[in-house]
């Protein structure tokens, strides 16, 4: 007999095997443990520091310049507007363009070099780290205020932030798209329909809620992100008035929160933790969103 | 050969086994004695439990989430579904070959090696998987490429290998789950031949919807049917019909339903 | 009805016959979604063209020393880089020998079933909610939460380990190793979910052939398990490397912000990222160039990290197919 363990069932706890398996389970438990308390103390902190800060004046008032007065901090109302403007600017930008190039991914393209090359172009844009996308919008429309001679501006911010919106929704397009089942498509061919018809009528409606959960998903990381936006929205502590308002600066919660972190006074510290507030009650709620819509999706495909 | 030896303990028997998923049950009071170095296949129609049950002799369904049993599977007079048995334990003892190939994405020699330096082997490797391969008739085919892929063989070829890997780790019974569904005639008849061949060593359980391999390989059969569970729910409970010798239940079933099936009327 | 046709149902579809205009729209159409699509090239291209350009001054000022040299200093006119790019490469590769083990390990333990699996979604959707919260809340958090609590643990270690050069100064607040920490969290999330779809992936078939030949668990899970879904584990843990060398917010916020080069790791310190964060908005002249150096080798360096990323998945996904 060459194999010695060959002896009893039963379950014997001090074999090295059962020890070390044993101590690897509660390892990895330990692990799982670790990995959820960040965001079980980052959101309890946010909820609880944040939401307690949160009334009426912060949510509409304008911030007060920055001084030890707590009474007189004004609020974020103007950075909850900036970040929505800016957001719908950068989808305006982003939400065609990502679309378009993922219905030429899936639907035109078969595996041609070129295809090839704009997944893996998209795969690397979204890699780019969101700082460099602020640079590149600093130096081609910051710095040589292309825009009507505007220099900081909010449009600015906007399209730093489709250049991050947009692989994200190239590839969720094109892996959705290709998800639809190819006999749609033959029928749809089969019955003589163009193909701009197949597509707008059969392929898309039947990708949309896989794209629209891609989409929400950018469209939060994109309110989030605040490096695009340091250097090429910068601050400002008023309301947009009219549209021309946003060619000149524009104030964004992320950045306000990045601003008022830093100073040294109570007042905005505690600005920037109801603003933190705001921004991920939404972030958060676009994602369980995005997740709601998909399961939805999964389920009537059943 | 076939003369039913009353002394002998059984190998494996099942006593009042019932398994269910979830909240529905899949197979129940199964009765039955399988005896040593022999071959006995379950048959039945599908959905009738005998993969459940062949799984649930070596603990195969503690990896299905849900999955229950009640009344004792009793391996040389231990129940292995007591509190303190070890299932690793249990599947070093008795050995599993699957419906589908599944090789290890490793070399056809590390297929074999991994198993053996898992169950703590010994002896000299080399000459193991040599023998292993040999007795699993595989050996002419794999001699030559035994540091390629198990992947690089044919379908049935891999199923030798999975049947080598399995013999290598010696284990008092094998459980082969429709070891030849996937494979092609001449491939299921060289496994037949093995299955033979493995009966002087290993005693044998092997699952089939084959009434004539079934017929070919074994010297006793257990018949599986199923019965409609509830009329609202519509799904079925399988249960164990009729266990003889291969020899009794081919020629002379006591059940009119083994008859129907036998003949071909149903399944 | 349809069967019979004849010259009055033919007439029914005035379509028949495809008019220009749809196929003007088709082929219209085609060259729209086209040239979108190119729109990643040229959004890519100019990105390089861009930075490559507006940093030539300084790459013909300084060359190579650029990397090799800490001197920045706007009044003299001197730049190096070199604070920053090791301040880069050692915040992301120790935030990664921490996160790689917790991330592995966490989707390990949520696609093996040791808990009910109702609880292992909910500990799956945590964590990948953890990647949903922005990168400036995490800085703040870490900037009033985290450093504090866990200043006075460093504080054991400088008293402890001082002799060491990587733990030789005091630690008063901001500095590399919150940042590292903070880098842990974020990356953390990436790490574990493309681990565990890889995990996931992994045919039933090879866990029960382990199981089968009596392997036990966490046999099966490092010498089965874990091999054949090595190429998407590295993918994810290269994607997380290239997302901590680029995480910008929170790390400007905990990592203090100094440019003079220090080996302790409680010391303030730079990152590529957070130089161009705090200083961008100000600079001008020949720091701009260099500032736009900087962000080069930054994109060179990610882009490398990326590039290498999808070819080891395609280059270790082969081997088991």
């Amino acid at each position: 007999m060459n194999y010695t363990s060959k002896k009893s069932l039963t379950y014997n706890p001090s074999l090295s095997r059962n020890i070390g398996n044993n101590s690897l389970t509660i390892i990895s438990a330990l692990f799982a443990i670790i990995s959820v308390l960040p965001l079980i103390l980052v959101i309890s902190y946010v909820l609880i520091k944040g939401g307690s800060y949160i009334n009426l004046d912060t949510l509409i008032l304008e911030p007060e310049p920055p001084g030890d007065d707590l009474l007189s901090a004004g609020g974020i109302g103007p950075a909850i507007i900036g970040t929505f403007i800016m957001t719908v600017i950068a989808s305006i930008i982003s939400i065609p363009v990502g679309v378009g190039g993922g219905i030429y991914l899936a639907e035109y393209s078969k595996s041609g070099k070129f295809a090839k090359f704009i997944r893996f172009g998209s795969n690397v844009l979204a890699g780019i780290p969101s700082i460099i996308a602020g640079v590149f919008i600093y130096a081609i429309i910051v710095s040589t205020k292309i825009l009507f001679g505007s220099m900081f501006s909010g449009i600015a911010g906007g399209i730093s932030l489709s250049i991050l919106m947009l692989p994200t929704i190239i590839k969720t397009t094109d892996e959705a798209l290709k998800l639809v089942p190819n006999d749609m498509r033959r029928a749809a061919f089969g019955v003589g329909a163009s193909k701009f018809t197949m597509i707008t009528n059969i392929t898309l409606p039947a990708a949309f809620s896989s794209i629209s959960t891609g989409v929400l998903l950018a469209l939060a990381r994109a309110a989030g992100e605040t490096a695009p936006l340091v250097f090429t929205a910068l601050f400002s502590r008023y309301y947009i008035t009219s549209f021309d308002d946003i060619f000149y600066e524009m104030g964004s919660l992320s950045v306000l929160i990045y601003n008022f972190a830093l100073e040294p006074y109570e007042a905005q510290n505690q600005l920037a933790w109801a603003a933190s507030f705001i921004l991920v009650v939404v972030l958060l709620s676009l994602n369980i969103l995005s997740r709601w819509i998909s399961t939805i999706a999964v389920f009537s495909k059943k | 050969m076939n003369k039913k030896n009353i002394e002998s303990t059984p190998s494996v028997s099942l006593d009042n086994v019932s398994i269910t998923y979830g909240n529905s049950v899949a197979v129940k009071n199964v009765f039955c004695d399988i005896e040593k170095n022999q071959v006995t296949s379950f048959i039945g129609p599908s959905g009738c439990g005998k993969s459940t049950v062949i799984r649930a002799i070596n603990r195969m369904n503690d990896l299905i989430e849900g999955c229950k049993l009640s009344g004792s599977v009793i391996f040389e007079g231990i129940d292995i579904y007591a509190e303190d048995i070890d299932p690793v334990e249990v599947r070093r003892r008795i050995g599993m070959v699957f419906q589908q190939p599944n090789p290890f994405p490793k070399s056809i020699y590390e297929n074999i090696a991994f198993g053996a330096r898992v169950n703590g082997y010994k002896g000299n490797m080399d000459q193991l998987v040599e023998e292993s391969l040999t007795k699993a008739a595989v050996w002419d085919e794999c001699k030559d490429k035994l540091n390629e892929s198990g992947y690089s063989l044919s379908g049935g070829q891999q199923q030798r290998l999975c049947i080598a890997r399995t013999i290598a780790i010696e284990p008092d019974v094998i459980l082969m789950d429709e070891p030849c569904s996937a494979l092609d005639p001449l491939s299921t008849l060289k496994i037949e031949e093995t299955i033979h061949e493995l009966k002087k060593n290993f005693t044998i359980i092997i699952v089939t919807h084959n009434m004539q391999q079934a017929n070919r390989v074994s010297d006793y059969t257990a018949f599986f049917n199923t019965e409609k569970k509830d009329k609202d729910l519509g799904g079925k409970i399988g249960f164990l019909v009729e266990f003889d010798k291969t020899k009794n239940m081919f020629n002379s079933p006591k059940q009119k339903s083994t008859q129907d099936y036998i003949s071909g009327k149903f399944g | 009805m349809l069967l019979r046709v004849n010259k009055a149902t033919t007439a029914k579809f005035s379509l028949r016959k495809r008019p220009t205009s749809e196929k003007m729209v088709d082929v219209g159409f085609k060259n729209i979604v086209v040239a979108m699509a190119s729109m990643v090239a040229v959004v890519l291209f100019s990105i390089f063209a861009v930075v490559y350009y507006e940093s030539t001054e300084s790459i013909s000022r300084y060359g190579l020393r650029f990397l090799f040299s800490s001197a920045w200093n706007p009044v003299t006119d001197e730049y190096g880089a070199f604070t920053a790019i090791y301040g880069t490469l050692f915040t992301s590769i120790a935030s990664l020998l921490i996160a790689i083990p917790l991330g592995v390990g966490t989707a390990i333990f949520i696609t093996e079933n040791i808990i009910p699996e109702s609880i292992r979604n909910v500990i799956g959707i945590m964590v990948e909610l953890l990647a949903a919260i922005p990168s400036v809340v995490l800085g703040l958090w870490a900037v009033f939460i985290m450093e504090p609590f866990i200043r006075p643990f460093l504080n054991i270690i400088y008293e402890l380990f001082g002799f060491i050069p990587f733990f030789s100064t005091q630690p008063l607040g901001a500095g590399m190793m919150p940042a590292i920490l903070i880098l842990v969290v974020m990356i953390l999330p990436i790490i574990t979910s493309i681990s565990k779809d890889s995990l996931k992936q992994v045919p039933s078939k090879l866990r029960q052939a382990a199981y089968g030949i009596g392997a036990s668990r966490w046999t099966t899970i490092f010498k089965v398990i874990i091999p054949a879904a090595i190429s998407g584990i590295t993918g994810g843990v290269l994607l997380a490397l290239g997302r901590a060398m680029g995480e910008t917010m929170a790390v400007t916020m905990i990592i203090g912000n100094s440019n003079n080069f220090n080996w302790s790791i409680f010391a303030p310190s730079y990152t590529i990222s957070s130089m161009l964060a705090n200083q961008f908005g100000e600079a001008d002249g020949s720091q701009v160039s260099s500032l736009m150096y900087a962000a080069l080798i930054l994109m060179i360096l990610t882009l490398l990290v990326n590039v290498f990323a999808q070819w080891i998945v395609k280059k270790l996904s082969l081997k088991y197919q």
